[in-house]
């Protein structure tokens, strides 16, 4: 009596397991399926995407679209200034949050809490978006990389996690280095930088993420054709083709022109989306390691 | 008088020589000091513009003071309803479906045990969250516009008739919602996942042999463990409930479902930097931060009563 309970048991336990394995395996298709989706439909003819509903091979290859995109070039303009952006984005937080967080990671330094709390306030209340807005064009950087770099340059919540990390290397490093004559400065970009690697690539890898997919940011700071970035170009080839324009009123297409084809769309996003792809499989580890060490210390 | 700790026992350097010392930290820490002053503090002063008359030629300084006439306007102006059950409804949803979700998933990949079967469906589960959401309102355009997108092929198939979601207001908050289930679920479940990796096995395995099913490991054992985690992000969440955020729904909204679509966020945006209005959006900002703040603390005051640890 008591085995064939156990086993009656044992049968609803693996049935709950398979429907967990199912139900997580089916939210994890549905978050690529559309990838896949579009990326099949960019190299697919119209023909075959008016007509067949959904596929994820195409019948018929074509890389119209793709050399459609090539051609007007609007959105590798967009990827370069991204990569501009990004990259040189990326380093500037990167120096001026380390630099910041390495004293404030000192227990005795004088000032510190002092510090602390001024960084602490900004994190619950801020001015708000117009006073920073007439601030930043106030500081003549519309139309400039530096309007979307400057004013992000620490993230309160980096910067933190960056502090907590350099406290936890052991202080003897730094005295023994002292003792040898070493600088602050030295000391921090000889031992403590090195030392903290793996928080740094996490930190740079959300600061990189950051740049490359603002949008708004890019859409009211930067006017000049020449500087858009591709977030901006594919809202513009996808969605305002699409008959809506930014401010919500509907597009005239007689001024227009036609608006380009579903594959061009597609493209466009399989380009957008590609560059983010490409690097996932190695910033995917950095990205969870950050957000453990964010959990853990926060 | 106070008894000091032995290494502060001597006496205390002044502090001029202790700058002198370490002059090297205080340089380093110079062009952050600037940063929070400049870009953090200023814009807090230039809340003042929120009870002035702003105008861009008089400047910061000359413009004439009007009191709370910018908050009696946001208060008596028919807006004012509108975005406040437009932003709460937003809000209260995302609450109920959106924060859930990950907490679930994470309590369901907890369950996998075949390590492989869970590394690849978290690899994919964590993608959404690298995507911008100009690629996420992208794809929603793709797979639900009216004339070509796929979902509305396969309506149009079955049942006749297309669905309007991006064009109809009724759609916008359940889009929204969607969107960021889509997005940030998988993501999402990796702070509990790391809360769950310190719970010790053996304290399973001990249940396991007292008989405990499946549901009382997870109600007695799981649940706890994350529990400290679920309440730090309710917090969080309840201090946000005013902010939407600009990006996502300034990508969704539109002309036709803007009834639906304003919120305080956006609002801002609209009447402030396209309008000019530079006064009034200040002023409906503040409020928007003011609220934010007082529901932070309550929160926070709450969770520590009922002898949680805070987030202050």
């Amino acid at each position: 009596m008591a085995k064939s309970k156990r086993i009656k048991e044992g049968i609803g336990y693996d049935i709950v397991q398979v429907l967990i394995y199912i139900f997580v395996g089916l939210f994890a298709l549905l978050t690529v399926l559309p990838f896949l989706y579009i990326i099949a439909g960019s190299f697919a003819t119209e023909k075959e995407l008016t007509e067949r509903s959904f596929f994820i091979i195409p019948t018929e290859f074509s890389i119209n679209a793709y050399k459609y995109i090539i051609s007007t070039g609007e959105i590798f303009r967009g990827l370069k200034n991204s990569v501009y952006l990004t990259i040189v984005g990326t380093f500037v937080q990167m120096v001026f949050t380390t630099t910041f967080a390495y004293p404030l990671s000192k227990s005795d330094f004088r000032g510190r809490n002092f510090v602390l709390n001024m960084v602490i306030v900004t994190m619950v209340f801020g001015g708000g978006m117009i006073p920073s807005y007439l601030l930043i064009k106030g500081l003549g950087l519309t139309d400039k990389f530096a309007a979307l770099i400057i004013p992000g340059a620490i993230g309160a919540f980096n910067m933190v996690i960056v502090k907590n990390f350099f406290q936890d290397i052991p202080k003897e490093l730094d005295e023994a280095a002292k003792l040898d004559g070493c600088s602050d400065f030295n000391i921090f970009l000889k031992i403590f930088l090195p030392l903290s690697k793996p928080v740094l690539a996490s930190i740079s890898l959300f600061y990189a993420v950051g740049h490359w997919n603002d949008y708004f940011g890019a859409m009211i700071y930067l006017t000049d054709p020449k500087k858009e970035v591709v977030q901006v170009a594919l809202r513009r080839i996808v969605l305002l083709a699409a008959g809506i324009q930014a401010d919500g009123t509907m597009l005239d297409y007689g001024i227009m022109g036609v608006p380009p084809d579903k594959a061009v769309k597609m493209a466009a996003t399989v380009v957008a989306t590609v560059p983010i792809l490409l690097v996932y499989p190695f910033i995917q580890k950095y990205f969870t390691k950050g957000v453990m060490i964010g959990a853990v210390k926060g | 008088m106070k008894k000091q700790p032995a290494s502060e026992s001597l006496p205390k350097q002044s502090f001029l020589k202790y700058f002198k010392q370490h002059k090297g930290l205080y340089l380093m820490l110079l062009p952050g000091f600037i940063y929070f002053i400049i870009f953090k503090y200023v814009p807090m002063f230039g809340i003042v513009m929120a009870f002035q008359q702003f105008s861009p030629y008089q400047g910061f300084f000359k413009s004439p003071f009007v009191g709370f006439y910018h908050f009696r306007n946001l208060f008596l102006s028919p807006d004012f309803m509108r975005l406040l059950i437009n932003t709460l409804m937003l809000s209260f949803l995302s609450l109920i479906f959106y924060f859930p979700a990950p907490i679930i998933l994470a309590l369901f990949l907890n369950e996998i045990r075949c390590q492989t079967y869970k590394r690849v469906t978290q690899t994919l589960l964590y993608i959404p969250h690298f995507i911008s959401f100009v690629i996420v309102a992208s794809l929603t355009y793709t797979l639900l516009n009216i004339n070509d997108g796929i979902v509305n092929q396969a309506i149009k198939m079955i049942t006749g008739n297309t669905v309007d979601f991006l064009g109809s207001p009724d759609y916008f908050r359940g889009l929204i919602i969607g969107q960021s289930i889509w997005k940030e679920t998988g993501y999402g479940t990796i702070i509990f996942l790391a809360a769950l990796a310190g719970v010790d096995m053996e304290l399973y395995e001990a249940a396991r042999i007292d008989g405990a099913s499946r549901w009382r490991l997870m109600w007695h054992i799981t649940l706890p463990a994350i529990k400290g985690v679920i309440i730090i992000l309710l917090i969080l969440r309840v201090g946000a409930v005013l902010n939407t955020g600009y990006e996502q729904i300034f990508l969704m909204q539109n002309s036709l479902n803007i009834s639906k679509s304003e919120v305080f966020d956006t609002y801002v945006y609209t009447r402030g930097i396209k309008q000019g209005q530079y006064s009034y959006a200040t002023a409906v900002g503040l409020f928007k931060s003011v609220v934010g703040m007082i529901l932070v603390l309550a929160a926070n005051w709450t969770a520590k009563k009922a002898g949680e640890s805070g987030i202050y």
